[in-house]
């Protein structure tokens, strides 16, 4: 029997970039908050410059609990699914502290797909096995959540539109924003500088993204050191604003969050009357109960889909708030893949570079150009970006310019070109289908016997078309900036565990079609809020988790300014 | 910290490194390598000396001399400069199989016989004492899958000893390879730094490489804060 705790008022399930960034406004309202993390604190002594450790052996993810859950993988639901690796991090900050930390506003336009294309091409271009809807809130809407985020985690920046006012130096088809980024964005480098250049000569307007990194000293934090181990590092100066660097220190602060590491929720217990009671969780070899008013859910979109579908009771004997039979419905990770890689005649420079030191082009995104002769709906952000480290450059393709991959030709090859590749990251448009959703593995368990979650989907028609015409527009920019050769991947198939999940618990005012409504409570479960890119029912086409937080900031007010009515 | 980089071994050695093994590669050379089938046992001796003995953690001596020759084959010792052999990739490999590679032993194990076998059969003689054409012509047989031994292929085993070989060369010499800095310096990547200004990254390989590992950072070792030792001496 699992042991009673005293009850709180909030139970967030997961303290990274949406949990750790809801308990702020949460404690700050005075509410009593239990964050229940699954992972440890991690601090800046943890992240030493080791690219063994970090990126071949994937230290930040392998002790973790979400390696023992990965969820199995099919691309179509009449084959069986394989386990696959994961991304993800447990620890106070969670995937925060080893992220890229691209931090990226939603295009206006991904908030309303639907009435948008319908009303500028016709509702048949909508792909027909879609399943997407517009969001229940646009841009507008979101905007102030967007810009306490920007200022309270810490994010950096160039305003491309203040209250529409455009500036060519930031990303001129942003939506407006109330004011500039509170700090200058990551410094260029010759690199950057290179392909800036050869987009502004091909007519086109390149820009610095912005970043969860601070770049001048900022609530006591360091500067960004630019010592190139940002890619699946955490920080050893804090630079990188992880919300165990930000957020959770400031709700700390306030005297009424009380964190629990190691702690690995198995249940939302719910009553008879249909509403949340509190979470069960292990921590050691003793099982709790944690009473709470409210529960906020906020793991990743795998693992909040698991565990509502493992939260059966008699009210809800298909899983938690599934009455509907939506929960893992609409699932995608974001088209991340089929990326273009070029080699340059001369050295890069880009020894010390990271993921987020970048120019972007915004051109192909969304729908930033008119899609009347082309045969999809989005786009690509296209992004290119310094970052290096030995082995990964050791690992290099060799463009066919060496018999074989090994040896003395291949070791002349390497010591020539070492420093001088790049491989773009273009992030495409995802929609979701009806064809791909999350549920229970039928025979793969975690430790404690539990289902993992099962992945069944695959980029359809849509996204692959996005991704050949992004790769042509990435060959174009590479070729005048002066590469020499390029190579293509392929454009995707199967959709695998990614950092970028999306969907499961989806976010809409119709109750038959969405998990929650749209401030995140579930339509079911008045006292159940959902956090994570798990609400979201598009993907845009750049990174979700300046969105998850702005959202989960917003559905944390709204439960502070309604908190009798959501708790009565 | 760079005056301690200033006093560091690396350099020098790094000179002598370069210049033995050109005369290693000279000597190969001028006995005809289309005719000589065996080089001599001096060629097994490791060109760099280790800075003390140390033992081998996980692999046999014959298993050691085998993987040795093979990665010397990855990633030569040529006109070029050194290469996984004097940057102790072996070193590295036979650490992490007790460690995080510890799974792939007995794959090793099978497959350093299966080449060793192969090549005595064939010539006569075992794999690290055959000419480096010889070398390079079984290990292109295993790759083609026409040697028999391995779990699950030759070409598995070949790749999976690439790679190990490749983080024995270039990963941070904390893990007993990298030795010298051989690896870094190969790719003219100028080291681990905890921060980096604008105009040392417009050097690019040209910035004096730093020569230092990781754990060599007061920050991030942890022996200093636990104990108040010191890491490696330094």
């Amino acid at each position: 029997m699992a042991i009673n705790l005293p009850g709180t008022d909030v139970v967030v399930v997961g303290l990274g970039a949406a949990g750790g960034v809801a308990v702020l406004p949460l404690t700050q309202a005075g509410l009593n908050v239990i964050g229940l993390e699954a992972g440890g604190w991690l601090s800046s002594r943890d992240f030493a410059p080791d690219e063994l450790r970090n990126n071949q052996r994937n230290w930040p993810q392998s002790v973790q609990k979400a390696a023992q859950e990965a969820p199995t993988v099919r691309a179509f639901s009449n084959t069986t699914a394989k386990q696959g690796g994961h991304p993800m991090m447990n620890a106070v900050g969670g995937t925060s502290m080893h992220y890229w930390a691209q931090s990226w506003r939603l295009n206006p336009w991904d908030f309303k797909v639907v009435s948008e294309t319908t009303s500028r091409y016709g509702a048949s271009r909508l792909p027909a096995e879609s399943t997407v809807e517009d969001w229940p809130l646009d841009y507008n809407e979101l905007e102030p959540y967007y810009d306490i985020v920007e200022r309270t985690v810490g994010i950096s920046g160039k305003a491309g539109n203040i209250q529409g006012r455009i500036d060519t130096q930031g990303n001129i088809f942003e939506g407006p924003r109330q004011r500039e980024y509170p700090m200058k964005p990551l410094r260029s480098s010759p690199f950057t500088e290179m392909m800036s250049d050869a987009a502004r000569r091909m007519g086109l307007n390149p820009f610095q993204g912005p970043a969860a990194i601070v770049t001048e000293p900022y609530d006591g934090r360091s500067p960004c050191m630019y010592h190139g181990f940002c890619n699946k590092g955490g920080c050893h100066v804090q630079a990188k604003s992880s919300t165990a660097f930000s957020t959770i220190p400031k709700a700390m602060d306030t005297g009424n969050l009380e964190i629990v590491t190691h702690s690995r929720v198995t249940k939302i217990v719910t009553n008879r009357a249909g509403k949340v009671t509190g979470v069960e969780y292990l921590r050691g070899n003793e099982f709790y109960f944690q009473p709470a008013s409210v529960v906020l859910l906020a793991s990743y979109a795998y693992e909040n889909t698991r565990l509502l579908l493992l939260s059966r009771s008699a009210a809800f004997p298909n899983g938690l708030a599934n009455n509907s039979g939506q929960v893992g419905r609409h699932y995608m990770s974001h088209h991340q893949g089929a990326p273009v890689t070029a080699l340059f005649p001369h050295d890069l420079k880009n020894w010390y570079g990271l993921p987020a030191q970048g120019t972007a082009l915004d051109e192909w995104a969304d729908d930033n150009f008119d899609h009347s002769s082309v045969d999809f709906i989005g786009g690509a952000n296209l992004w290119a970006h310094t970052d290096r480290r030995p082995m990964t450059a050791a690992r290099m393709g060799t463009f066919n310019m060496v018999s074989r991959n090994w040896g003395s030709e291949w070791k002349r090859f390497l010591m020539e070109n070492a420093d001088r590749t790049n491989s773009s990251y273009i992030q495409k448009t995802t929609l979701p289908y009806s064809h791909n959703y999350l549920d229970l593995d039928p025979s793969v368990k975690d430790p404690l016997g539990l289902p993992v979650t099962r992945i069944t989907a695959r980029y359809a028609d849509n996204e692959v078309k996005i991704a050949a015409f992004a790769q042509d527009k990435m060959e174009q920019w590479y070729r005048e900036a002066g590469a020499i050769r390029i190579v293509r991947s392929g454009l995707g198939g199967a959709m695998g565990a990614s950092t970028h999940a999306y969907g499961g618990t989806r976010m809409g005012d119709n109750p038959e079609t969405n998990v929650t409504d749209r401030w995140g409570f579930a339509h079911e479960v008045p006292n159940l809020g959902i956090l994570g890119g798990s609400v979201m029912g598009t993907s845009g086409s750049r990174n979700p988790t300046l969105t998850v937080q702005a959202l989960a900031w917003r559905t944390a007010e709204y439960l502070t300014r309604n908190w009798r009515s959501i708790t009565s | 910290m760079a005056e301690k980089n200033n006093q560091s071994p690396a350099n020098p050695s790094r000179r002598n490194l370069l210049k033995s093994a050109s005369l290693v590669g000279a000597a190969v050379a001028s006995g005809g390598a289309a005719t000589q089938a065996v080089v001599g046992q001096n060629r097994a001796t490791p060109v760099s000396q280790p800075r003390s003995r140390e033992a081998l953690e996980v692999l046999t001596a014959a298993e050691a001399e085998t993987l040795e020759a093979i990665t010397d084959r990855i990633i030569p010792s040529d006109e070029n400069g050194p290469g996984a052999r004097e940057a102790r990739a072996v070193h590295y490999i036979d650490r992490s199989l007790a460690s995080d590679n510890a799974a792939s032993r007995d794959n090793y194990g099978s497959g350093l016989a299966a080449i060793d076998d192969y090549a005595r059969r064939l010539h006569g003689h075992p794999f690290h004492r055959l000419s480096p054409e010889l070398q390079d012509n079984i290990l292109l047989t295993v790759i083609e899958g026409q040697v028999p031994g391995f779990n699950p292929s030759g070409s598995g085993f070949f790749n999976m000893v690439r790679n190990h070989t490749i983080e024995g060369t270039f990963s941070d010499p904390y893990y007993g390879g990298n030795q010298d800095f051989i690896g870094w310096d190969m790719l003219r990547y100028p080291g681990v730094r905890i921060g980096v200004s604008a105009s040392e990254v417009a050097q690019g390989g040209d910035l004096a490489p730093a020569h230092q590992s990781a754990y060599d950072i007061p920050t991030f070792t942890k022996v200093i804060a636990s104990t108040g030792r010191g890491g490696n001496g330094n």
